[in-house]
């Protein structure tokens, strides 16, 4: 039984009628022609979300006022706060803590973990369960330069020139040189590497690596950096305390503005909690769940950028959070597929993009930003795209190209995972083609900070995805794991030595909140919407309309 | 009512949000126990969402690897209990669902750096019950994810970590297993445990890794990137585009570059 109902079954048979001249014309080494360099820059201004004008807006006010960012990230940039018609008392704090940390991904629990060994208490905020996030849901791998025919050094150009040299140089250099450190921490928290019988670590070559140096475990890398630290975390109950379904709202303040603490918002019981903490660590990872321009996600479902929202009311600066990753082959049918990867390999081992009448309509390695827009354009301007049952446009991956190209068993053999999770839904992707779209997949910047993952704000810390500047506009896969346990763990550092320097009697005030909120107004902010937040709502219109509150 | 006019409006699903186009074939299920309709082909997860629910616990990853979403369902007129992950499983007609949100579980602390016993004795002390398996198989029909649970933890009693270890290793932590478990074991906290007493101990160390840690803390790879930092963009490029690439069919280990300063 197909899993593709008759109506694409009728779809498909386009596509197969024109596969055998378009795998002639690749068995002779022909390709779609690439576009030109002036067709990129036209099509990618008017197809690709972070070009386009539309959808994009500068926001009005606050440390990054007047640079233009995606309409969503504006928008909640320019919301008011959660707490601005609520009677609050901060007189008496519910939590007093060393460290404070908002959002228990990797970058968070790792924090936590390297200042609980510096002997703080730390406090864990995190708004679903301990790890529920997208440090849990990275396959690929983990870089670090460990082998004898590698270094930081060479680690350090890959980063940087992937990057387009737009990165922080502090920051690389901060994290390729503590990648083997990190490495060897996971190691001695047992987490079980892929590993040749002597113990060495197998590792692979990544897109822009000039050494093999990606790490893995199975095809669940990030699960299971995950499900390690967070056990460590566990064991710890002495000093590291988590409060799980209880996100950070909005940021505390001193008379001074350095960042004092945090209110905190218990989802299920819908009461506040004030904490008082000596630092306080930002983690809270991306923003797909924004849907910037309606866009699915590969994120989790807590990946709603609160953490850049807290931050910037209290005065911390963004940095490149106006570029964003979009993976051009995300998965639209069947819907439990929708937003999932499907790598670059598949195009690579020679897949074609066919719209719905079996024609090719672009190269099929353009650069990601490129191959999104010529998708995107098929799509919604041309209208020769193809929508599924639930309302999605896409167009077809044609991957039993593969097979023919390669001989039978090739897209088992290179895909095993894939195959596997199309084949449970009752469709062979060696035989029959995958509808893809874009899909949001990587918040490329975020709150700036320094290499011992410091803000512009005194007493606020960031890691993760949620800071921006160590990938600069363009991330290369496998140094995100990376960057959160680096940064994450150089928070943790850090805020052990700010918490000797702090006596901890920090006054608590929505200060920052206030004169935000009057900025707002200056600027002629009518209506703010209130942010963060928290979860995105996928209610669907005819029960939303219906719904008493 | 004056709608706001689009001049193209094309009646798309946004995000996760599902907006089923006209005709969709719908069909009952039972949140609970109450009766609602749906349309075909989605998740169990955006099926509770399309009939009105917010998810606040039950959904994390919406991806099929967090654990979050543990669901038992079962078909109206069939005796049989199924299990499934909310985000993976297509809703069909006439099932009967209840996720399973929160498990307690029995997890007690550990200190990995400070053990006495073998990796075997410790497990037993830790989770004694674990011994205790009567061997039912009911923890292997129920995981979602096709683990052989009762499997591992036979290897567990036999004091073959490493086994379990690699047999438990696709766990996402969901607690269907535990749940329903009559000699109440708690099987994925104790195989969290074995993994990472595997990792630690029975997998020999990384040496090369070991190698390479000392040698960043002698600063020597500050130093180069202190210089790397100094210098210009085009410079930069010029040593980018220079880098030596290993060869995808290297031998690991083996394997050195023509150019050896830097290393
Ligand atoms: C599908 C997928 C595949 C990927 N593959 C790879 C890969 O192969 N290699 C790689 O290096 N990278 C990969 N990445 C990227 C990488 O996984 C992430 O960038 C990284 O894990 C982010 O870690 P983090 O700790 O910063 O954020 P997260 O892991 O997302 O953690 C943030 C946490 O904060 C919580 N939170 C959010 N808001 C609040 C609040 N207001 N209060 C309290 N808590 C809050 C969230 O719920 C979450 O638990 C992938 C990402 C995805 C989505
Ligand atoms: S072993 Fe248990 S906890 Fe792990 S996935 Fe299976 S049922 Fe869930
Ligand atoms: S359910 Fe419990 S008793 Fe039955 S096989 Fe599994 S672990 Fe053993
Ligand atoms: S929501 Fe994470 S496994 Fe289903």
């Amino acid at each position: 039984m197909s899993g593709y109902g008759e109506e694409f079954q009728k779809l498909i048979e386009a596509v197969e009628a024109s596969r055998p001249a378009r795998v002639e014309m690749a068995k002779r080494g022909e390709a779609f022609p690439a576009l030109t360099m002036t067709q990129r820059e036209e099509w990618l201004g008017k197809y690709h979300p972070d070009y386009k004008d539309e959808g994009r807006r500068a926001v009005k006010v606050g440390p990054n006022e007047g640079q233009v960012f995606p309409e969503e990230v504006s928008e909640l940039l320019e919301s008011k706060s959660i707490l601005s018609d609520l009677k609050i008392d901060l007189s008496k704090p519910d939590y007093e803590t060393d460290l404070l940390v908002i959002g228990a991904g990797g970058a968070g629990t790792a924090a936590a973990l390297a200042a609980s060994d510096q002997g703080l208490k730390v406090l864990v905020s995190t708004k679903l369960r301990h790890g529920d996030s997208n440090t849990v849901m990275a396959e690929g791998g983990i870089q670090g330069a460990d082998q004898e025919g590698d270094s930081p050094y060479f680690h350090y150009l890959d980063v940087i020139g992937g990057g387009h040299f737009t990165n922080d140089p502090a920051l690389v250099g901060a994290m390729t040189n503590d990648a083997p450190i990190i490495i060897d921490w996971l190691e001695r928290m047992g987490m079980m590497f892929d590993k040749f019988p002597d113990g060495r670590m197998k590792v692979r070559h990544g897109g822009g690596t000039s050494r093999k140096r990606m790490h893995s475990a199975g095809d669940m890398t990030g699960a299971e950096i995950m499900r390690v630290v967070r056990d460590e975390a566990r064991n710890r109950t002495d000093t590291i305390d988590i409060l799980e379904f209880s996100p950070a709202v909005e940021l505390l303040t001193d008379d001074n503005g350095d960042v004092t603490g945090a209110v905190l918002y218990n989802l299920e019981t819908k009461e506040y909690y004030v904490v008082r903490a000596k630092s306080v660590l930002i983690s809270s990872g991306g923003f797909g769940r924004l849907h910037i321009q309606g866009f699915p996600t590969t994120n989790h479902y807590g990946a709603t950028a609160d953490g850049i929202i807290m931050a910037y009311r209290a005065g911390a600066a963004l940095q490149d959070l106006d570029s964003t990753q979009y993976h051009p082959t995300g998965v639209v049918y069947p819907e439990q597929n929708v937003g999932l990867l499907i790598t670059e390999k598949v195009r690579g081992l020679g897949a074609q993009l066919v719209n719905i009448d079996g024609e090719q309509f672009c190269f099929p390695l353009e650069p990601r930003d490129v191959e999104s827009a010529c998708v995107i354009r098929e799509c919604l301007d041309i209208e020769k795209g193809i929508v599924t049952p639930t309302g999605r446009p896409g167009v077809w991956l044609d991957s039993p190209m593969i097979d023919i190209l390669h001989g039978e068993g090739t897209v088992r053999k290179e895909l095993p995972a894939k195959y596997i999770q199309f084949k449970r839904y009752g469709i062979d992707i060696s035989k029959q083609p995958m509808l893809i779209y874009p899909t949001l997949h990587y918040q490329n910047g975020g709150i700036k900070i320094g290499a011992d993952a410091a803000t512009s704000v005194p007493g606020l810390f960031g890691a993760g995805e949620v800071a921006g500047g160590v990938h600069g506009r363009n991330r290369l896969m496998g140094n995100s794991l990376l960057d959160v346990l680096v940064f994450g763990r150089r928070a943790g550092l850090a805020a052990a030595e700010h918490a000797g320097k702090t006596k901890g009697d920090g006054k608590l005030t929505l200060g920052h909140v206030t004169e935000f909120e009057k900025s707002l107004k200056d600027a002629g902010i009518k209506k703010p919407t209130v942010g963060p937040i928290i979860l995105p709502d996928y209610t669907p219109d005819h029960v939303k309309s219906r719904q008493w509150c | 009512m004056a709608a706001k006019k689009k001049t193209k409006v094309v009646p798309l699903s946004v995000g996760d949000k599902t907006i089923p186009p006209e005709g969709a074939k719908m069909i009952p299920i039972y949140v609970m126990g109450k009766r609602y309709i749906i349309p075909e082909t989605l998740t169990l997860m955006k099926a509770i969402e399309y009939v009105g629910y917010k998810y606040t616990r039950g959904c994390g990853c919406r991806g099929g690897i967090c654990g979050a979403c543990g669901t038992f369902y079962r078909f109206e007129g069939d005796y049989k209990l199924r299990t499934g992950l909310a985000c993976q499983t297509v809703a069909e007609e006439n099932m009967i669902i209840a996720q399973l949100p929160f498990f307690p579980s029995n997890r007690p602390n550990y200190d990995l750096e400070n053990q006495k016993g073998t990796p075997h004795e410790e497990l037993r002390a830790l989770y004694p019950e674990v011994f205790k398996c009567v061997g039912c198989g009911t923890c292997t029909r129920t995981c979602p994810m096709d683990i052989d649970v009762m499997d591992y933890v036979a290897l567990m009693k036999r004091g073959d970590l490493r086994g379990a270890a690699q047999k438990s290793f696709d766990c996402v932590m969901c607690g269907l297993c535990a749940s329903r478990c009559p000699a109440q074991i708690s099987q994925f906290t104790a195989a969290m445990y074995v993994r990472r007493v595997t990792g630690k101990k029975i997998f020999p160390k990384a040496e090369h890794l070991t190698n390479r840690v000392e040698e960043i803390n002698t600063g020597k790879y500050a130093k180069m990137h202190k210089e790397l930092a100094e210098k210009g963009k085009e410079e930069l490029k010029e040593l980018y585009v220079k880098r030596e690439r290993e060869p995808d069919m290297s031998e690991q280990g083996k394997w050195l570059p023509e150019d050896k300063e830097n290393l």
